[in-house]
């Protein structure tokens, strides 16, 4: 376990060299230091992983050095191991390791080879920093070092505009969030004198009574933080813009890693949340909603990957919705097996947009089925799991514990419950749009390049995965497997169930799969068999087609209530009123130049008579005292 | 034998140091001031002589050779100068070498 170091600090070391020598490095060794840095951190989480559960401690702590020593403030590179950090260790390192084989070969003809994969490692390190750090200060460190590489790989074709206002977007709307959660850190710091996570959450069990005015206020903040990065309501409109970026980069931070963030923050803190019911109603609220509103969404879009990223906005909707009715576990287990399969299918569109010459309208697909054998069975496969075909896919056990929960939960209601439902149902039928219309159907794009080996593979691990991933977790009701939650019970507290409601859990998940299936079927209906009643529904109501396709109007909302308002103000203070008071100091010393640059004339005599007179004033002074 | 009182050494001295400063200022000739400069200089050195005889101390002397030494130095450069001058201007009027003004 004295290796935990070594995990974050190799993707680092490994940008650090891209950084420095990567453009003069041959070209062949720029993957072997990329890719190969965080396999050799996901080798190491192995067996760092396999040494912790076997030593049977709840935590392990290991300190690399000091950062900072002010004021009662001390944080250092401190990293702090439990189940919790374990499984988004995992995740990040060997999600992130396939990514990276992936993009070996997906970005080899991209001139910035180097550069994205500098990017992508730095990436890893942040994310890796922020779920092993010990402290908030460090988590915060980690939680803006990714912010900033999403900002950068967003924006990696820089040379087009639109790449750029994306990333800006992104960035900006983040940004909202973590002065929320700066904020939180600064309230907590006041409190308990300390950003330690472990002592803040002993602190706080001690001090705090259910429901205090600090609690929620502080929870509220927190939350604030984590909707911002986790791309939910209100602050949930840069993640489709963010698909401007690479595939391999939406597979890996848009979609795998950073915006989970958000759900691990609040897991991490989640004694604050316990302590602040309000907070956390609304967790489940935010969750709810998102996962309604994106669904929605998700339905009308027309490009591949803005259907997964509405998806993912959903997906993540569910963990919150999990977060907020107290069943941590679920949403954790969610988190990881969303990481599968919402990877794959970022991949393998990649893979199908790269084989149709960077073509994103699902429109202008189709008939891939045959083509693209090995992608059509691998995207088959994560379609399925995110749809949560039952029995067969990981995505059933993990969504199906959610909607069990969300009803059945101490804090869980039939509102929460009916809203999972239907959020259900809308995923299988855009999950099936989706692949009906890309794969099935007549050829419409010729298929100009097929995809090598370095690209296959990832996804079969991945499908692989999506498919078995799920068996770690099984229901009571059959096969009852509790190695997920049994392995994260020391560090989050179990879900506890209401009253009366124990019988009943074999209905629900009988609805759940019906819902799946259910919509699957509406989706070959209207998609494969007779894709006129689409066309017809899509006339019938135009406007709502619109809207949903915009994202129900956030943009035109935030740009009606801050950026016009904000660009006015800026009109019509182009002067800047504060500046006038540096402009009068500038033009106060012009005058003066100019009146000293007038006795600069040249001529020797007027030099002489400034002398003299100077030399006379200088006497009479000396001879006055 | 009777001495002269000092007061008249240094008002000769002050006479000749304010003729050289008046015709620095109002002559435009650079030759003529720079003959100006040199009485200036003189009628330093002759102060230093008167005061360095009142106090019956060498010091004086020692400046004034000093001074000669400087002068001789200084019109040495003072010449070169105006030689390029008048070699670059074809005049010796100074008001004309403003060229070089910022």
């Amino acid at each position: 376990m004295g290796l935990l170091w070594l995990i974050p600090t190799l993707p680092f070391a490994g940008a650090c060299l891209l950084v420095l020598f990567g453009t003069r490095l041959p070209k062949r060794l720029v993957p072997v230091i990329g890719a190969g840095s965080v396999g050799l951190s996901a080798l190491i989480t192995f067996f760092v992983g396999f040494d912790f559960i076997s030593s049977g401690l709840p935590s392990f702590q290991i300190k690399a050095w000091q950062w900072i020593e002010v004021a009662g403030l001390s944080t250092g590179f401190t990293f702090y191991l439990d189940a919790l950090s374990l499984v988004f260790i995992f995740v990040i390192t060997f999600v992130g390791f396939l990514i990276h084989v992936y993009s070996s070969e997906f970005m080899v003809d991209d001139e910035g080879y180097a550069r994205f994969f500098a990017y992508l490692n730095l990436f890893v390190a942040s994310m890796l920093i922020l779920v092993l750090a010990n402290s908030l200060a460090l988590m915060y460190l980690g939680w803006e070092g990714v912010g900033l590489c999403s900002y950068l790989l967003i924006g990696f074709w820089y040379t087009e505009e639109k790449n750029g206002y994306a990333a800006r977007k992104a960035f900006i709307i983040t940004r909202v969030g973590d002065t929320a959660l700066a904020v939180g850190l600064f309230w907590l710091f006041q409190e308990f004198n300390t950003l330690d996570i472990q002592e803040i959450s002993l602190q706080a069990a001690a001090t705090w009574t259910i429901g205090s005015e600090t609690a929620v206020i502080i929870a509220f903040l927190l939350l604030g933080g984590a909707v911002g990065k986790s791309a939910q309501l209100p602050l949930q409109t840069w993640l489709p813009d963010a698909m401007a970026g690479p595939s391999p980069v939406s597979a890996l931070i848009h979609a795998a890693t950073m915006v989970t963030a958000g759900v691990y923050l609040i897991t991490r803190m989640h004694v604050v949340f316990e302590l602040a019911p309000l907070a956390q109603t609304a967790v489940g609220i935010v969750g709810a909603l998102t996962l309604l509103l994106a669904g929605f969404s998700a339905l009308t879009q027309w490009d591949l990957k803005r259907v997964l990223a509405y998806s993912t906005i959903s997906q993540i909707g569910y963990m919150f919705l999990a977060l907020g009715v107290g069943a941590w576990s679920a949403s954790i287990f969610h988190f990881m097996i969303h990481a599968f399969f919402k990877a794959l299918l970022f991949l393998a569109a990649g893979a199908v947009i790269m084989s149709l010459h960077h073509e994103h309208d699902m429109f202008k697909m189709g008939g891939l089925k045959n083509k693209l054998p090995v992608i059509y069975w691998t995207f088959l496969i994560g379609a399925a799991s995110l749809a949560a075909l039952p029995l067969i896919t990981a995505g059933f056990y993990s969504k199906d514990q959610i909607l069990w929960l969300a009803w059945a939960g101490v804090n869980g209601n039939i509102w929460f419950f009916l809203c999972a439902l239907l959020g259900a149902l809308i995923t299988s039928v855009y999950t099936g749009r989706m692949v009906f219309i890309t794969f099935f159907g007549e050829e419409k794009t010729h298929v100009s390049h097929h995809p090598g080996k370095a690209i296959t593979i990832p996804l079969i691990i991945l499908a692989f995965l999506s498919l078995f991933g799920g068996f770690i977790e099984l229901p009571h009701t059959f096969g009852h497997v509790t190695v997920f939650s049994d392995l994260l019970s020391p560090v989050i507290p179990a879900t506890v169930l209401r009253e009366g409601v124990q019988s009943s859990e074999w209905i629900v998940q009988l609805i759940a799969a019906m819902v799946a299936l259910a919509g699957v079927y509406v989706a070959y209906v209207f998609y494969l068999k007779k894709p006129v009643l689409a066309d017809q529904a899509k006339a019938a109501a135009p406007g709502t087609h619109q809207f949903w396709l915009e994202g129900w109007g956030f943009d035109k909302l935030y740009n009606l209530l801050f950026v016009k308002p904000f660009v006015y103000l800026s009109s019509i203070n182009k002067q800047d009123f504060i500046d006038s008071f540096y402009d009068g100091l500038v033009s106060v010393a012009g005058v003066f130049h100019t009146i000293l640059a007038a006795t600069q004339n040249g001529r020797l005599r007027w030099y002489v008579l400034g002398i003299v007179i100077g030399a006379m004033l200088i006497l009479s002074l000396a001879l006055l005292d | 034998m009777s001495t002269l009182p000092v007061e008249y050494g240094l008002l000769l001295a002050g006479i000749l140091f304010m003729l050289g400063l008046v015709s620095v200022l109002i002559r435009r000739n650079i030759i003529f001031m720079l003959i100006s400069v040199e009485i200036m200089l003189n009628a330093a050195g002759l102060a230093f002589i008167v005061a360095g005889s009142k106090w019956a101390q060498a010091d004086g002397q020692v400046m004034f050779i000093f001074i000669l030494t400087m002068a001789a130095a200084e019109v040495s450069v003072g010449l070169a100068l105006i030689l390029q001058i008048y070699h670059q201007l074809k005049t010796l009027d100074s008001d004309a070498a403003n060229k070089m003004k910022g």
